[in-house]
This record gives C-alpha cells, structure tokens and sequence, in this order.
C-alpha cells in the first residue's frame, strides 16, 4: 500500500462482506419459502425477504465498489485521496441508510414504511430493484455525487490513467443512470421502459465499466504485464460492452407494450453482449500468461481469472440463452430468468469485488499476500461459493426448462401454482446449493483469521 | 493483440462507439415514445387507475409477482389475470380481499392486505387496465401466464 488513505477501502469491504452474508442469508430464507410456503409467513413474507435479498446485494456491491475505488484511485493517480475525511463520514452516512432502510423493510409493513417517509410526496417506492424510500434515494445520491467529487478531484489532480479515467467514467454514468429512478409515471409502459435506464445501463452498461477497469487494475498488480497491453485490452472490452449493451437495452422492450423493431433490435445487439465477457476471458487468461512474475497471492489471481470466466458464462452464456426474442416469448419472466441473474451477478460483480478484496485486503493489513493456510481457505471457498453457484444456475435452469413446457409450451397449459409444485425437486436441490454457499460464505469469512506460515514472495 | 492495431485505435472505437450507439439509443426512444399511444391503453389511464397503481406499488407486489414478466418469479402473472379471471374486476376483488390472515398451512399464500372496498376497486381497474395494453404477439403465450 503506498498512501495511507488507500486504507479507507477497508472500512468500505468488511462492510460490504457483513452485508453479503445478510444477503445470503436471506438468499436461503426464500429458497426455502418455494418450498415451504408458509416459511415465517405473514412474519417475513416472500416479498419483503426478496427485496432485502435484492437490496442487501445491490448497496453491498456499491460498497464493494467504493473501496475498491478508494484503494485503486489514490495509486493510479500517484496521490493521497482529495479527502479521507469525506470519505469516512460518507462510509457511516451510507451504512446508516442502508442499514435503516433495511430494518424499515423488515420492522413495518411496505405500505407504512411508504406513509412514513411519505412517498406520495415523490412515489418512487414499489418497483422492483428501486424499493427504497424516496428519501434513501435521495441520500444514495447525495453519497454518490460526494463519493464522485472525491474521486474524480483525486484522478484529475493526479496522474490520469487509462483505468482511473475508465473506472471514473463507470461510476459517474452510475449516479447519472440512478437519476431515472425518480421518474415513476402513471403509464405503465413508460414507467417499465426508462426502470430499465437504470438496471440494464447498469448492470449491461455502466457497471461493465467499473468491472473492466477494476480487473485490469488486479491483472497488472499480480502479473506485472506492461500497462500499454492491458490498456489496450481494457479499451476494446468496454468498447465491445457499450456498442452491444446500449442498444442491446431493447431485449427488455420485448413484450412490454412499445414498438415491434425492439423485438429485432433487441435480439441482434443483445446476442452481441457475450463478446466483451469472452474478451475479458481471453483477456485475463492471456495476461497471467503472459505473467513477468509469480505474485505470492495466488489467491487473488485465481478470483481474477474465475470472474473472467464466470461473467462469461453467467452473463454471456446464460444471457445468450434467452435473449433472441422467439425464445423469450416463452422465457420471459421464469426461472430462466432467475437462473441468469444469479450466475451474471455472482460471476461479474460478486467475484469482481472479491477479487479486489482479495488483492488489497493483505495489502492493508501490511503484507503483500495472505498467509499459506489462509490462502488455501480463502481458495476452498472459492470453489465451494463457485460451484454451489453453477448448481444453483443449472437447478434453476431445470426448473426454468419444465415450467416453460408445462405452463406455455405444451398443448393444456398447467396454471402457474400447479407447475410450482411439481417443480419442487427442482427447488430443494437449489436450497442445498444455496445452504452450500453459504457455508462457502462463512469459509471465506475464516480465511480472513486463519494463521500459519507467510507466503513465499518470489518476485 | 498484434501490435498494428494500437492503444490509440482501441480507444477511438471505445469513445466512438459509446458516443454513436448512445445517440442511437436516444433517437430510437424517442420514436418509442412517440409510437406509444397506439399500444399502451392510455386513453384508459383514469385517476382511478394511477391510484391502483400506487397501491401495487406500496403493497410492493412485484416482490411475488410478474407484471408483463418483470418482477419475481414467486407468484403467476398478473399482466393478463383481468382475462384469466374471466373479465371481471369482482373476482379480482375478491381474492385479495379473502386472503387468510395467517397464510395456508405448508403453501404459498398472498398476505391480507386490508385494503378498503376503494383501494380494491382502484386495484382491479389498474391490473384490468395493464390487461389492455397491447404486447407484441399478445405476450403472455397464453392465458395461464
């Protein structure tokens, strides 16, 4: 670590794994709430426990980001961060609203969380993904625009680097994009089309950005591969992602009531969207091969290169799978979807972060890489996090494939509740998987403290 | 990569690409806009409705359900259930409106509400107004979802 402000990053990660396990936690809660209906039922109803789930994961994931840009920005730009202090009491600021807004969504019922922070003054609560109060809205960019302020003073002062610019680029079109989340018309159609200004421009958008940027960064720091050839890589990578995704954004124009070209549109850019995840592949694999030296943290080189991969096949592969129009027609809102966004959201930004954590924490605790004995925990768990994941992706999969026959494929279509129930194998093998990863989860969370012999620094 | 194609060109398409693509982007909503009022049933959008559809919001519905196949996967559609529960509001009503306080032993079960005669009548006109917009190829498939 070579400025003492990079360390800020930590308070920003330990944070953001104490809200992954909620996250999981309540990830296992649902699973078994497909099975046993009335699981905590009316205590934690299905959908407050999905929307803790979804939100625990999207505020970890920022906070995820936030460290890993407070870590990366200071060494790139070749200074201490424009304000430590910013960034602290942007760090409890955050965490307060975040940790109050999900208590409001456990404590109260959601329409009298939404009478107490008076969401008809500005009804922007109830959408899927965008459940918090107007009022934690307004703080989530209240700490974005400081966050932004403080990074980009940081990079623009400092030396600008192709991956502070990037990385810099990401977040900003993050804040600009949460902005939609204040438009909530009446019409339906409008109000679905521009919900997707911000979760596909994130997620297929502008979060590729933050990622590209961030592997790139890991990939020089263990590899030591010259900064012109990552640069280059990193340039075409994102390239890729934009010139698919923003138009790309038409394969959620389906079948929401706007204009048929999208279903043409949608179909030919979106088939488009794997090809910078399997640059990014070709791109972390060649680089460690191209390795000018062995970094003692092999930890973190194994999390760079399962991103690669896991994006590619959780966001590529299995967005692939449903994009073109003629298979969405039956796929639209199933377990296929599910299915995606568990294996693109873990293999693309859950791994990211922790293969940023996993590069830095060391780093910040004043050693270049975890000991021996920690290494190979944290290595087990990522197999065990990996591979519960891609049973979870497959089970739901299989699930998504038989409710897909039974309900709109076959000749007597089967009411939704019937072909859930006969999908309950399905079901309970996912829980197993989810219960797998969660034990994954806790063997991370040991690697942190576990002791023995420091790891060989062959430079 | 080969070192004929350079750093500088990389960048050029990254900047050209996003800038082009996003214009592109923009161009083609607003056509979508435009186009809207010929498919997305607003000549039925009454106060009644956007009332109804302020309730599906802070009764957060899409956490179960999928309307027009966004939201969770937990509970059936709701885009087309004016159609499958025979054209009529009553029915809708009366489903929520009868749901068990404490849920149905070992099953899936709506929570009770407790919405007033208003409030559900406000919902039924916003699901049978979503029931009216007009999805391509009649999205869903069928009538179960």
């Amino acid at each position: 670590m070579k400025y003492e402000s990079q360390g800020i990053a930590k308070l920003y990660f330990i944070a953001a794994i104490a809200l992954f396990v909620g996250q999981i936690l309540f990830g296992v809660t649902m699973g078994l709430q497909y099975v046993m209906g009335d699981f905590l039922f009316p205590e934690i109803p299905f959908n407050v426990a999905r929307m803790v789930h979804t939100n625990l994961l999207i505020v970890w994931l920022l906070f995820g980001f936030m460290g890993s840009a407070y870590f990366l920005v200071p060494e790139e730009a070749e200074r201490e961060l424009f304000s430590p202090m910013l960034a602290k009491v942007m760090f409890w600021v955050f965490l307060a609203a975040g940790a109050l807004t999900i208590l409001g969504y456990l404590l109260v019922p959601y329409a009298r969380l939404a009478e107490l922070t008076m969401n008809d003054l500005l009804p922007t609560m109830g959408r899927e993904f965008l459940e918090q109060p107007t009022i934690t809205k307004i703080g989530i960019v209240i700490v974005a625009l400081a966050f932004i302020f403080n990074i980009g003073m940081t990079v623009l002062t400092g030396r600008k680097t192709v991956i502070n610019l990037v990385l810099l680029t990401g977040l900003v079109g993050l804040a600009v994009f949460f902005l939609f989340s204040f438009y909530n018309p009446d019409n339906l159609v409008l109000d679905k089309y521009f919900w997707w200004f911000v979760v596909h421009l994130w997620v297929e958008g502008v979060w590729e950005l933050i990622m590209a940027s961030l592997l790139a960064y890991v990939l020089i720091k263990v590899t030591g591969v010259d900064r012109e050839v990552i640069e280059k890589w990193l340039y075409i990578i994102i390239a890729m992602a934009l010139i698919s995704g923003l138009v790309g954004t038409g394969h959620h124009f389906f079948w929401i009531g706007t204009a048929d070209y999208w279903q043409w549109l949608g179909s030919i850019f979106s088939a488009l969207e794997p090809i910078p995840f399997f640059m990014m592949t070709l791109f972390a694999f060649n680089v460690v091969n191209k390795r000018r030296r062995d970094h003692p943290n092999k930890a973190a080189v194994l999390w760079a290169l399962g991103t690669a991969v896991m994006a590619f096949l959780g966001a590529g592969v299995w967005g692939f799978l449903h994009t073109l129009a003629p298979v969405n027609f039956y796929t639209h809102g199933t377990q296929i979807t599910a299915a995606h966004g568990h294996m693109a959201f873990y293999g693309a930004y859950v791994m990211v972060v922790l293969t940023m954590i996993s590069y830095s924490m060391p780093l910040m605790r004043g050693k270049k890489a975890a000991n021996m004995n920690a290494q190979k925990h944290e290595i087990r768990s990522f197999w065990i996090m990996t591979i519960s994941m891609v049973f979870i992706t497959l089970l739901l999969t299989g699930a998504g494939i038989m409710q897909v026959y039974l309900q709109r494929y076959s000749a007597d279509p089967l009411p939704f509740m019937v072909v859930q129930d006969r999908l309950a194998h399905f079901y309970w093998a996912r829980e197993v998987a989810g219960l797998s990863f969660l034990y994954g989860l806790f063997l991370y969370i040991y690697s942190f403290f576990a002791k023995g012999e420091e790891a060989a620094d062959v430079e | 990569m080969r070192e004929t194609f350079t750093k500088g060109m990389a960048r050029n398409i990254y900047y050209g690409g996003a800038v082009f693509f996003f214009l592109v982007l923009i161009g083609l909503t607003v056509d979508t806009v435009k186009r809207l009022p010929a498919t997305d049933n607003r000549e039925n959008l009454t106060e009644q409705v956007a009332a109804g559809k302020r309730l599906w919001e802070v009764n957060n519905c899409i956490g179960c359900h999928t309307l027009l196949g966004e939201g969770a996967y937990f509970a059936p559609e709701l885009g087309n259930v004016y159609t499958r529960f025979g054209e009529s509001t009553e029915a809708i009503k009366a489903f929520i409106k009868f749901r068990p306080v404490d849920g149905i032993e070992g099953r899936r079960s709506m929570p009770q509400f407790n919405l007033t005669d208003e409030e559900l009548e406000e919902l039924a006109q916003f699901l049978k107004y979503v029931d009216g917009i007009k999805t391509a190829r009649d999205w869903p498939p069928n009538i179960q979802g």
